[in-house]
């Protein structure tokens, strides 16, 4: 069954920007890949492995967005600092909530990367991009897995 | 005119909110009329944690495979395919 081209597909102008950094986010995850398939021992855990290909996947997500957005700069704070990805975040200090939140803008604040710093309007602008990556991300991951498989 | 301003920003955060469900799959999408934005919240935070689980699904999947085969020479496989038409 041919599988549909991870690189076609865009719809309207808000994925213009996406069709660029979608062969960014390719090129980097791929190096990613396989400079860990190069470096990966025998006695290399699959847990260690897994950890690293999972942080290339955020990794590629946050540099094809680069500085452009709120959430892609504060995953790059994370990977940078070499903290643990973990979502949704546990938030350390208490977050204070924003004004007119409801719950359910909470919770959404703990799964989007930067999402305590966001007022309500920004929170929902942020998500939609942050969706738009994680689908590109997900497709091209499975592509590569399909591919590998065939 | 405070009244106007709210508006505005009302407006506003329905089109945001329009374009957050224009982004979840079908299958979410019921129910989520403009009327309900919590239930659209509430589905949005749901496709984020089902798209978090399937990077780490994925990055399970291909941890396994990358331990039995030799990507070097899936390599071109791997390039052609991602830029097919």
């Amino acid at each position: 069954m041919e599988s549909k081209s991870y690189t076609t597909g865009s719809r309207d102008n808000a994925n213009r920007n996406l069709e660029g950094s979608k062969t960014l986010m390719a090129s980097h995850f791929l190096r990613a890949l396989f400079r860990i398939q190069q470096t990966s021992t025998t006695r290399s855990s699959f847990a260690g492995r897994r950890r690293r290909i999972r942080r290339a996947a955020y990794a590629s997500m946050a540099y094809s967005a680069g500085t452009r957005r709120a959430w892609s700069r504060a995953l790059l704070r994370k990977l940078r600092s070499r903290a643990r990805l973990r979502f949704p975040r546990r938030l350390s200090r208490a977050a204070r909530p924003q004004r007119g939140d409801t719950d359910q803008a909470q919770v959404l604040r703990k799964l989007v990367p930067g999402g305590p710093g966001m007022d309500y309007c920004k929170l929902l602008e942020e998500t939609a991009d942050y969706i738009r990556c994680l689908t590109t991300q997900v497709r091209l991951m499975q592509t590569v897995m399909d591919s590998i498989s065939s | 005119m405070s009244s106007r301003r709210s508006r505005i920003s009302e407006e506003e955060i329905a089109e945001l909110l329009s374009k957050l469900q224009s982004l979840l799959p079908e299958a979410r999408r019921r129910g989520t009329s403009r009327a309900s934005a919590a239930k659209l919240l509430k589905e949005t935070c749901s496709y984020l944690k089902s798209l978090h689980r399937e990077v780490d699904d994925l990055s399970d999947r291909l941890s396994e495979m990358m331990a039995t085969m030799d990507m070097d020479s899936a390599q071109a496989e791997i390039i052609r395919s991602l830029f097919r038409p």
